[in-house]
């Protein structure tokens, strides 16, 4: 094909659609426009930093026109005074440095904005402009003319501003703080300890590591204290038990070591102890700041919709002042927000989001239209019967049992292990105490500290973080964003895969098709769309609502046979469509879903449906078929029940027309069969399951914008990896297996020192530090092994 | 020998000083995005012949045909 990538945009230009202005080549007018905006502006250098970094705009008539309303745009706004007002706004499109370049230039696009500042992480720029020379619809209307639309939602009309959680970089700076200090200043010590200068200030020195320790054991260290204690009155026993202990016994041990001068205790080591602890935390606390699993249907609702006044004047009003009885205007695309009743004559509406159905929704003036659609074609006008919070969808979602439920209750393999831990290890301590008490008291409390001090678990603690944080970040650069690195201790349990249907294994976007043979005159098109007219097979449904408006003509001796075809007669031409061999035709046999024509027995050729189906489905059920129970739960009606059983192994349960109720129960009862089940879906009607399921993914086409509450969210363009991404959570598990055991083998060490009453600070200094260095290097490079080698292994296949 | 008193104290007080600019830092927002600056540094400050205003006013643009 001979195409080439936009200059603008990147995507292929069509030959015959190309623009070709300033010598580069541009796929559409849009694209062309926007160059032109940023070269007479003198922003050119747009294109330097990326090859090919922009968007061509949208059209966007009239959908901001509710910015308009004072009330709705001082809502967004941060903040607002005489000759400042400030707006964030949340703009999907931000993906390289060319977007933030042009995006903190656009004071030198447009009059009144005094300057800008991007946030890439959360893809967020913040605008400072003058309300009186510019307002926020112009702005808006601005961004979208240079291809960088903001998304505004119901969302962001109730957000008050969230304070981001600092607390763990204080926890940590404090603690980096103390133990860079004492480190520096216990050094001494670990060498000499007969030398006149240290006699003489010991004192001084240990008195100040011991204050300088303070901060750290009081400040950095007190959320193992709390979680201790939790897991203690709800009768667990979690890690965070003998790490707290080990925390509070050294510092008990150290004071009282320097107080009576026995030496200069284990500061170093509890200051480094926490400081490690918290690097761990930090790592696994990855959170992908642009994304939000805790969607609910308010960043899927519009802010505002188009009422009608009396005397027909149309005004924006916020979604919330929507009273029954009012008159809306909705037009194509738009969302519907409320239940009502549809004034207009007949509409479409799309409401495969909310239900799962793929087909659009056919409504006649009178009928009961629920919120949730998109309407397709032309504008309509409704009467409300409803107010927001009243409709249908926002009383499902309220419903308790579709809120994402704490996972306080899901035991971490970290949490497993220290069952058995902690009590072995009170038990060794008591051993060793009531060994030593009948020679030495002095050392049988030596040495009950020395092993609660050692055994502390710190290297066996940073396992999971380090090991679940790497891939977490490895799955994450290949798009599937996870909540928390729990979700993948919970993706190698899963035994069970349920498969939505509408939007998951099929894409949403319309199909396309394509016509291969000789070109068809329009009144050849018109017969085609006359003779499919009488026919309910969903290929001739498709068609007919692809090929172009044609006059009606009649039909005679319509015939449909089941399985093969149509054929009638217009005009005096015998028209068949159907399958190739009804047609009359010889085909080599292919896999791909065509209807075949042919007017007076002559074929004129085929119309290609592009598979619905995501690439690569096939593979993957039967890959994941080997090992994982598959469930396909639907919303729609089952007229793809036979395509589907074809693709899948034999004997999958199929269910169909289930409602979201129905997911979530259908779940439930899997689950208490004993499964752990990993549900994946998409739309609103999926995320009842998607909370029950014990971990829900949701598949977007474009992760910025809407998905269920869910664990994790996955690009729709990776859906085939879905067989490597669980592949991968297992050998996780096992790099953590491993390493547990090589962390137990550092504590046995360890513990032989301490019931020989021998650990001396000293040792525990070195042997703190080097368990928990190469226990971090090889979690990191095992994961990162097994990530290439498993993907190497399925490229191939 | 009471010199090590002063110099420890006065070790300590550029710690505690560091360790106050950190606090600062956080508390002013720059660890919140950590990966903006990086890039927003290394652009370069163009050589603006003129200082130009807005040529076109954006919203009220209809394509043009040729400049």
């Amino acid at each position: 094909m001979d195409t080439h990538s936009c200059f603008h945009c990147g995507l292929e230009v069509i030959k015959k659609e190309e623009i070709v202005f300033d010598g580069k080549s541009f796929c559409c007018k849009g694209c062309q426009t926007v160059y032109e905006i940023f070269t007479d502006n003198g922003l050119s250098s747009y294109y330097d930093f990326e090859k090919m970094p922009g968007a061509s705009p949208q059209a966007v008539n009239g959908k901001y026109d509710f910015l308009d309303n004072e009330k709705i745009a001082a809502k967004l706004l941060e903040f607002e005074d005489e000759g400042t007002s400030i707006v964030s706004l949340y703009i999907p499109h931000i993906h390289c440095s060319s977007c933030i370049w042009i995006l903190e230039n656009l004071h030198r696009l447009h009059r009144g904005i005094g300057s800008s500042q991007v946030n890439f992480s959360e893809k967020k720029v913040r605008i400072i402009f003058n309300p009186k020379e510019t307002t926020l619809k112009d702005i808006v209307l601005m961004l979208c003319t240079i291809g960088y639309e903001p998304y505004i939602s119901l969302e962001n009309y109730e957000k008050g501003k969230t304070a981001s959680d600092r607390s763990l970089i204080y926890k940590l700076g404090v603690a980096f703080f103390c133990f860079g200090n004492i480190m520096l200043l216990s050094f001494p010590e670990y060498f000499e300890t007969e030398e006149f200068w240290l006699d003489q200030y010991r004192g001084f020195f240990r008195w100040l590591i011991f204050a300088l320790s303070l901060p750290s054991f009081l400040y950095s260290a007190s959320g193992y204290y709390v979680s201790a204690y939790k897991s203690i009155r709800n009768g667990m026993f979690n890690i965070d038990i003998p790490i707290a202990l080990g925390i509070i016994v050294m510092f008990i041990r150290s004071t009282v070591d320097i107080v009576l001068g026995y030496g200069q205790g284990f500061f170093d080591s509890l200051t480094a102890l926490v400081f490690f602890m918290l690097v761990g935390r930090l790592f696994q606390q990855k959170t992908y700041s642009f994304l939000s699993f805790e969607r609910d249907f308010k960043s899927y609702f519009p802010i505002a919709v188009t009422q009608i006044k009396a005397q027909q004047e149309e005004v924006s009003v916020p979604v919330y002042d929507i009273q029954k009885g009012d008159r809306l205007l909705i037009r194509n695309q738009e969302l519907i927000p409320v239940d009502g009743i549809l004034i207009s004559n007949d509409c479409q509406i799309d409401y495969s989001f909310v239900t799962g159905e793929a087909d659009p929704i056919h409504k006649k003036s009178g009928d009961k239209v629920f919120a949730g659609g998109r309407l397709l074609g032309q504008v309509i006008e409704m009467e409300v019967l409803s107010s927001v919070s009243q409709s249908y969808l926002t009383q499902l979602w309220s419903n308790d049992i579709f809120q994402k439920k704490n996972e306080s209750h899901r035991r971490s393999i970290t949490d497993a292990i220290s069952r058995y831990f902690t009590p072995a290890l009170l038990l060794i301590a008591f051993l060793g105490f009531s060994y030593w008490i009948f020679i030495d008291a002095n050392t049988a409390f030596n040495v009950f500290t020395a092993v609660l001090i050692v055994a502390c678990p710190c290297a066996l603690a940073l396992t999971a973080p380090f090991t679940l944080g790497n891939v977490l970040r490895i799955m994450g650069r290949q798009k599937l964003y996870l909540k928390n690195a729990g979700v993948i201790e919970q993706l190698a349990k899963a035994d069970m895969i349920v498969f939505d249907k509408t939007g998951t294994i099929t894409t949403s976007k319309a199909s396309d098709i394509s016509f291969k043979g000789k070109p068809l005159s329009a009144v050849e098109l018109s017969y085609i769309k006359n003779l499919l007219r009488g026919s309910n097979h969903p290929l001739s449904r498709r068609l007919y609502d692809f090929l172009p408006v044609a006059e009606l003509r009649i039909v005679h001796g319509f015939e449909e046979i089941t399985g093969k075809g149509i054929e009638g007669i217009i005009d005096g031409n015998c028209i068949k469509l159907g399958a190739a061999a009804y047609v009359g035709y010889e085909t080599s046999k292919t896999t791909q879903t065509a209807v075949h024509i042919a007017i007076n027995n002559d074929y004129k050729g085929s119309y290609v449906f592009d598979n619905q189906y995501r690439k690569g489905l096939e593979q993957l059920f039967n890959s994941l078929s080997k090992n994982y129970d598959i469930k396909i739960l639907s919303g729609d009606n089952d007229g793809e029940r036979e395509q589907l059983e074809q693709m899948l192994p034999k004997g999958t349960e199929l269910l169909f027309n289930q409602k979201p109720e129905q997911k979530l129960e259908a779940i439930r009862k899997w689950q208490e069969t004993g499964h752990n089940v990993m549900m994946i879906g998409d739309g609103l009607n999926d995320a009842g399951a998607l909370a029950q399921s014990n971990v829900g993914i949701s598949i977007s086409e474009n992760v910025n914008v809407f998905s269920p509450a869910c664990d994790g969210i996955l690009d729709a363009t990776e859906f085939s990896k879905i067989a490597y991404f669980l592949k991968l959570s297992k050998k996780a598990i096992t790099t953590i297996k491993m390493s547990f055991t090589l962390s137990l083998l550092y504590n046995v060490v360890g513990l032989g020192f301490a019931v020989s009453g021998k650990l001396s600070p000293l040792v525990a200094a070195i042997i703190m530090p080097l368990s928990t260095v190469t226990i971090i290097s090889f979690v990191t490079l095992a994961s990162n092994y097994y990530a290439q080698k498993l993907k190497s292994k399925t490229g191939r296949a | 020998m009471s010199v090590i008193y002063l110099l420890i104290s006065i070790s300590i007080v550029v710690a505690v000083g560091f360790f106050i600019a950190f606090v600062r830092a956080v508390k002013g927002g720059q660890y919140d995005d950590d990966y903006t600056p990086s890039v927003r540094v290394l652009f370069d400050d163009e050589v603006v012949s003129k200082k130009q205003e807005p040529k076109t006013e954006i919203r009220k643009s209809s394509p043009k045909t040729n400049p």
